[in-house]
């Protein structure tokens, strides 16, 4: 059985983590490939970079973090923010990132969708979305939360995967920084409704938080940021959390057959 | 010992090279004929999608050399496939080395396709070592070879999906060996070594 996914979440910009952590093992904390080996070692099994740069350099300081990432690190990582073409995509993948996400670029260009998957194949493209529950509707957002948009969660997750998505990131707008747990009933009804993995994003805080989100959402993965930059949850205490109660995860020690 | 990585169209081969850097193996990303044929081993990586492949294959006379090979031959997710006799994805005549065919994942409740994550290994045979049953590796695959004769590693996924194959001089796995962590490294040495 394929083991739930604990992913946890880098912001960088011009090359460095934004949010800093408390890992004391860490000469510095704001190397984002120091950064990913430690979590690598510790068992996480995938890790997301997501680009927060709006410098005219960002595009050559991202390549280089990839390649560097890609050369220390030996688990998947996939890289979202300021992706707009198949041309960004391509960089990125040959210098070696395992999957791209994008946001906002998708909204706006839906059809952008189809021609990556067509171009690198599905297993590639992430399809972020950011949503809030407005009234009864859970209402897109684009630009980093600030825009919303005509697009409704449940429709645009079907949407996208229809369009060749091959996992959906979903961020609750909502959940996010409030360490209160994830989105649960929105997250248990897009993974009924698609048959692509979902990733569940915002509103970590406690390892209940992931117990509930793999076992009442039936998310396939959960990704976090803070929560492990900071310490508060390790990734070796979560694991074993998880599987003491029953749910599938890859042991934490496991690079270390 | 030269080690030939034949040159796609698509996909990311950075990760395999840098794994093959870590070991200190010597190697070639070619698309060129002679080239291949020479190298003591070849790695016939693949991200991608099957018939665009197989025609990218074909326009350099490579599906002939690759299946004729003598020396060995590891396919790696979609090179495992493209080494079968053919695939369901977008109906594709393959190679032909494994003489059985590629399916889609069945999907149902509580299986997602694409198959993506870490999967234990359920059994291992043949050229996978045996301290590898109940390892975990990385996949991300919506295609797979059900479990038969070539099978010498499976997971499971709803259905048993081999994880492994060997026939003769050519050796094929499912999963990334080159984002599998530690253990994946233990079977691209593995192979390497032989």
């Amino acid at each position: 059985m394929v083991t739930k996914r604990i992913i946890p979440c880098l912001d960088v910009k011009d090359g460095r983590t934004v949010k800093g952590t408390r890992f004391v093992a860490l000469r510095d904390a704001g190397d984002p490939v120091a950064l990913a080996k430690q979590y690598a070692a510790q068992g996480a099994d995938e890790l997301v970079f997501l680009d927060i740069s709006a410098t005219e350099e960002r595009r050559k300081t991202l390549l280089s973090l990839v390649e560097k990432v890609a050369r220390e690190v030996n688990i998947p990582f996939t890289v979202g923010g300021g992706i707009v073409s198949t041309q960004d995509v391509r960089e990125l993948l040959e210098a070696g990132a395992d999957k791209i996400s994008i946001n906002s670029a998708a909204v706006k260009n839906p059809e952008l969708i189809n021609e990556l998957s067509q171009a690198f194949g599905s297993q590639c493209i992430v399809v972020a979305i950011d949503a809030r529950k407005i009234l009864n509707d859970w209402v897109v957002h684009i630009q980093g939360g600030k825009i919303p948009v005509n697009r409704k969660l449940f429709s645009w997750s079907l949407e996208a995967q229809e369009r060749g998505a091959g996992e959906i990131l979903f961020t609750s707008m909502d959940h996010d920084g409030t360490k209160s747990g994830f989105a649960i009933d929105a997250l248990e009804k897009l993974n009924r409704l698609l048959t692509i993995p979902v990733i569940a994003s915002g509103g970590a805080g406690h390892p209940e938080d992931f117990l509930r989100v793999f076992r009442l959402a039936g998310s396939d993965a959960a990704l976090a940021a803070s929560l492990f930059h900071f310490g508060v949850v390790s990734i070796p205490d979560l694991k074993l959390f998880l599987k003491n109660n029953g749910i599938p995860v890859r042991p934490a020690q496991n690079n270390s057959i | 010992m030269k080690t030939a990585v034949i040159r796609y169209n698509a996909g990311n081969i950075r990760s395999l090279c840098f794994a093959l850097e870590k070991m200190s193996v010597p190697y070639t990303i070619t698309d060129r004929i002679d080239e291949i044929q020479s190298a003591d081993k070849v790695i016939f990586p693949g991200v991608g999608e099957a018939s665009s492949t197989m025609n990218f294959l074909k326009g350099k006379q490579l599906d002939q050399v690759i299946k004729n090979l003598n020396q060995p031959v590891l396919g790696i997710c979609l090179g495992m496939q493209l080494m079968c006799r053919s695939s369901e994805e977008n109906n594709t005549d393959c190679l032909g080395i494994f003489d059985c065919e590629v399916k889609r994942i069945p999907q149902r409740e509580g299986i997602k396709v694409p198959h993506m994550g870490w999967n234990r290994l359920t059994e291992t045979s043949d050229w996978i070592p045996k301290r590898l049953k109940d390892a975990y590796f990385y996949f991300v695959h919506s295609y797979y070879v059900p479990a038969g004769v070539y099978t010498s590693a499976s997971v499971n996924h709803g259905t048993p999906i081999s994880a492994a194959l060997r026939k003769d001089n050519f050796y094929a796995v499912q999963f990334h060996p080159e984002k599998s962590g530690d253990q994946g490294l233990v079977v691209l040495k593995t192979f390497l070594d032989l």
